[in-house]
């Protein structure tokens, strides 16, 4: 059932504009993969690339061993013979027929009888906390309530493959919370190998198992959600990832482990390379003393925005400008003299030319 | 020994792979569609087109009485010549012309002033009854466009001319009014503006409804005078509304066939439309062909300049979107005195018209109109009288309800295939968007709209006197008035499939492609329920403007063929006005149910089958 979907130097263009610029990518069985990047980053065209409805411009789509496309041999098997179920992002519930009829649509063109279909109605409604809904409109039902009808559509006929094209983005906060949630259930208990696509990087982070990173049309980074967060593997994917804003700061190797930034100094693996880098550290990665340190680097505060749960520093010294995350509500003030203490571990290295991160 | 390599060749692969590919897009949907789509203007518009003017340079079995030496179908200017030089091309060519332009312009510039006030007073002043003249203004333009003249007529008839029998003027008041206030370039102007001023109406207020008002108020703030802010804000906002309505009108009253035929004939005041009419009617096909090549470039050079001086690109659109909040006028104490003045205008353009032909149907003998001659002859009238060439009145006539059957059956066939090609053309241009292929298909249906109704009609002559391919000849059928209508129809069709298209978001379509539905399943079940509302909107208001147009049919009828609009015509030349009149009410009565008809669908179901 577990269903491995592999790509091979995938491109689309869209007249002079190249969408997806030879992408290659193994999705494992059963993955929960996120494709993430700004938009316009060709992560929707890469979504409906592998569901049938864009024809690319190169390469090849395996599902299961099974070819779907390829440009060199002429293949490309139609949305419906590829066995995968869609949710967009603005549901696509038709809007003519009642929730069950929404449901039963693709059944009734694999010619299931009655009673069967009857029950994965059931099912599927059941799945996604909708019982009782079978004889609404779409229009008389919420944005939620849609959403979950919209994922009920797909799992009633129960594809190999669920694809998913920022099904929250048109939800309330609250709503996309409880919703992230539940579609992850959904995945852990179908163990379906999921594509889903977003622009939002709290949602890729909490709920995949892969995150493919996108930045015009090329696939930038490719990993488990805690590497993309800790070892994003070039200063795009840092500064992409991350709430508050990753400090990317200039500086200059001086000898071995030791790396000048500004008027100070600070110490962490260099990995014997030489020349301007520029060092990335996390906001929260930053400890604030209030008293004086040997090995801390005085800043002043600039404005201190408390929110509750956690609060943002931003601190100058220079023309250096540090972002800093602390727990809590801060009771630094602003204008104040702190020592930030910077942990080497937590720190990460990028060629200034190439932007991309030093790991050896 | 050689050995046969069975494996195929990369170049061979390379082949295969792009056939392939050039197969799968064949056979998308909306390609197979446009192409199809392709197929078929070509056939209705392209070709007959080309023959026409073939027609118009080749040799003509009629063209051996004047040149015994020529040898039919070769090819010759003589046509053109004799068309465009000399004392003939004056009377011919250039007088008409000049009638037409004339016209076409003065009937323009009146529809302007008076649908771009209306439009004003109903959409942007505090004047009263708003809505009531709102309402009224779209009256006229449901009525078919002679209306007007043959009322006008029924006034200011004038015996002075050629004797016969006088309007109401003359017999009140003893005298015959003045030749140009009865017939010529004066009536028709009038008469067809107050008919056309509708396209203006609706499209001027469409344009400032969808003006932000801040727009203004900003001028406002700046402290612009009222005057400068309505020429230098809203004027430019409206201007592609008024071009809209412009190239509308235009081409319209070039082409128009009704209102010169009975207002301008009678004093030899000939327009290109009667002409083309009296040429074709003689038989002189070529001549009547040329003038409809020349009637047709004047449009299509008159539309091309406009939208070169306003420069915008897609000027024929209709503006449409939401209705901001828009700031009102207060006309102060003026503002019922423009009440009373647009209702008396409209009492004047839609009940005392129809007033009079009810009047002028009632009289035994025209032009008496004394109390004592009134009578219901030419309503129910024996057969055989002196009357009406011995007709029976017109609700005993057998021949009217045979006409009148032949109307509603081709205004029925007509709207069914216009929706139908609205949906077709709607998907493949929609679907097609950004292609190559699809704006192909987006123009072709827009030539119709250019080319003016009688000459449309010629146009359809020349393709189907003889036959073509696999299309039998069509000359004298009721099929030919089916095709022409359609055809002429196509790019409001086009036009409303595409905005009904544009309504269904094309996830719906791939919703359904990902469940594994075929494009038959997809349309039968998505797309068509989706667009119904908008596929009977179209269907009936098809069926309303079909059931009235006369130049486009005027000259493809044949006594057999005859429907309701043609018939009021053949009933105005043959002396007998007053059947005519009667006509014309039984035309306006069935329109205005058929408009009915619309009121309810529109309001009902357009937004339900949206799902909104």
């Amino acid at each position: 059932m577990e269903t491995t979907i592999e790509i091979k130097n995938l491109t689309k263009k869209f007249g002079e504009v190249i969408a997806i610029n030879n992408v290659s990518l193994t999705i494992q069985p059963g993955a929960f993969l996120t494709l993430l990047g700004p938009s316009g980053c060709g992560k929707t065209t890469l979504l409906r690339c592998i569901a049938g409805l864009e024809d690319p411009d190169g390469g090849e789509i395996y599902i299961d061993d099974k070819l779907v496309f390829s440009y060199e041999k002429g293949i490309s098997l139609p949305p419906g013979q590829r066995d995968l179920g869609l949710v967009f992002q603005n549901y696509a519930l038709w809007p003519h027929m009642k929730v069950d009829k929404n449901i039963t649509f693709a059944l009734e063109i694999q010619k299931m009888p009655k009673e069967e279909m009857k029950e994965r109605v059931k099912e599927a409604l059941a799945e996604v906390q909708m019982e009782g809904y079978e004889d609404r409109y779409p229009r008389e039902m919420s944005g939620g309530q849609q959403q979950r009808i919209a994922l009920a559509r797909m799992l009633a006929y129960s594809p190999k493959v669920f694809l998913m094209d920022e099904p929250l983005s048109n939800l309330d906060a609250r709503l996309r919370m409880d919703m992230r949630s539940e579609i992850k259930r959904l995945h852990h208990v179908a163990k379906a190998t999921t594509v889903y696509v977003t622009h939002d990087q709290v949602e890729a982070l909490t709920m995949s198992t892969t995150i493919g990173i996108m930045k015009e049309g090329v696939l930038q980074q490719v990993d488990t959600p805690d590497r993309i967060y800790h070892y994003p593997a070039n200063l795009f994917v840092a500064d992409f990832i991350g709430n508050p804003k990753v400090n990317l700061l200039d500086g200059t190797i001086k000898g071995k482990n030791l790396i000048q930034i500004g008027d100070f100094t600070i110490s962490m693996d260099t990995f014997a390379a030489s020349g301007n880098k520029v060092v990335a550290v996390r906001p929260e990665d930053i400890n604030i003393l209030t008293d004086p340190d040997p090995e801390a680097v005085e800043f002043t505060t600039y404005s201190v925005l408390p929110a509750g749960a956690d609060s943002t520093i931003i601190a100058k010294r220079g023309k250096i400008e540090i972002t800093i995350k602390v727990m809590g509500i801060s009771t630094i003030a602003m204008d104040q003299k702190i020592w930030l203490k910077f942990n080497s571990d937590t720190m990460n290295l990028y060629d200034k030319e190439t932007g991309n991160l030093i790991s050896s | 020994m050689t050995t046969i390599d069975s494996t195929p060749s990369p170049n061979s692969q390379k082949f295969i792979a792009a056939s392939r590919r050039f197969f799968r897009w064949l056979k998308t949907p909306h390609v197979v569609l446009s192409l199809i789509m392709l197929v078929v203007m070509f056939y209705m518009v392209v070709i007959p087109l080309y023959r026409m003017v073939v027609t118009t340079v080749t040799w003509q079995p009629r063209d051996l009485v004047t040149n015994p030496s020529a040898v039919v179908g070769e090819l010759t200017i003589f046509h053109y010549v004799r068309m465009l030089t000399g004392t003939l091309g004056k009377i011919y060519m250039y007088t008409p012309l000049m009638h037409s332009m004339t016209i076409a312009i003065g009937a323009t510039v009146l529809s302007l002033l008076i649908g771009g006030s209306l439009a004003w007073l109903v959409v942007r002043t505090d004047m009263p009854g708003r809505k009531l003249v709102n309402q009224l203004a779209l009256i006229p333009y449901i009525m078919p466009s002679w209306t007007l003249a043959q009322a006008w007529l029924v006034f200011f008839k004038s015996t002075s001319l050629s004797g016969g029998t006088p309007g109401v003027y003359e017999f009140f008041f003893g005298v015959a009014p003045p030749t140009w206030l009865s017939y010529g370039p004066v009536p028709i102007i009038i008469c067809s503006a107050l008919h056309y001023y509708t396209f203006f109406f609706l499209f001027v207020s469409a344009a400032l409804m969808s003006i932000d008002s801040s727009l203004e108020e900003a001028g406002d703030l700046m402290g612009a005078s009222r005057w400068r802010i309505l020429r230098k804000i809203t004027l430019p906002l409206v201007i592609p509304a008024i071009l809209s309505g412009f190239i509308m009108t235009f081409s319209k009253v070039l082409g128009t066939f009704g209102g010169p035929n009975i207002l301008g004939t009678p004093v030899r005041y000939y327009v290109v439309a009667t002409m083309i009419r009296g040429s074709m009617g003689v038989g002189d096909t070529a001549d009547g062909f040329l003038l409809a090549i020349v009637l047709i470039s004047f449009s299509i050079i008159t539309i091309w300049i406009n939208q070169r001086l306003i420069g915008t690109r897609k000027s024929y659109e209709t503006i449409g979107g939401r209705g901001f909040m828009a700031q009102v006028s207060k006309l102060g104490s003026i503002k019922n005195i423009l009440f009373v003045l647009s209702i008396i205008f409209q009492i004047l353009v839609i009940v005392i018209p129809l007033g009079l032909l009810i009047w002028s149907s009632l009289m035994l003998q025209d032009g008496n109109f004394s109390l004592g001659n009134l009578s219901l002859q030419h309503w129910i009238g024996e057969r055989g009288t002196i009357y009406n060439h011995g007709e029976p009145g017109v609700l005993l006539n057998p021949k009217i309800y045979r006409t009148a059957w032949n109307s509603i059956r081709l205004s029925l066939w007509t709207a069914l295939f216009t929706a139908l090609l609205g949906v077709v053309l709607g998907y493949a241009i929609v679907k097609g968007r950004g292609t190559r292929l699809s704006k192909l298909v987006e123009q072709l249906a827009y030539i119709p709209y250019v080319i003016p109704g009688i000459a449309f009609g010629a146009v359809y002559i020349a393709m189907f006197i003889k036959p073509l391919g696999p299309i039998p000849a069509l000359y004298g059928t009721f099929t030919l008035l089916v095709v022409v209508s359609v055809a002429k129809h196509i790019p409001y069709s086009s036009r409303s499939g595409v905005s009904a298209m544009m309504q269904v978001g094309r996830e719906l379509e791939e919703a359904g492609q990902i469940s594994g539905a075929d494009f038959w399943q997809r349309f039968r079940r998505i797309i068509f329920p989706l667009t119904s509302a908008g596929f009977v909107a179209g269907f009936l208001l098809t069926f309303i403007t079909t059931m009235r147009e006369l130049s486009l049919i005027i000259l493809l009828v044949t006594p057999k063929t005859q429907v309701l609009a043609s018939q009021t015509m053949f009933y105005i030349e043959n002396g007998d006005g007053q059947m005519a009149n009667i006509v014309i009410l039984i035309l306006i009565a069935i329109t205005l149910v058929g408009n009915l008809i619309i009121g309810r669908f529109r309001g009902g179901s357009l937004k339900k089958g949206l799902g909104m």
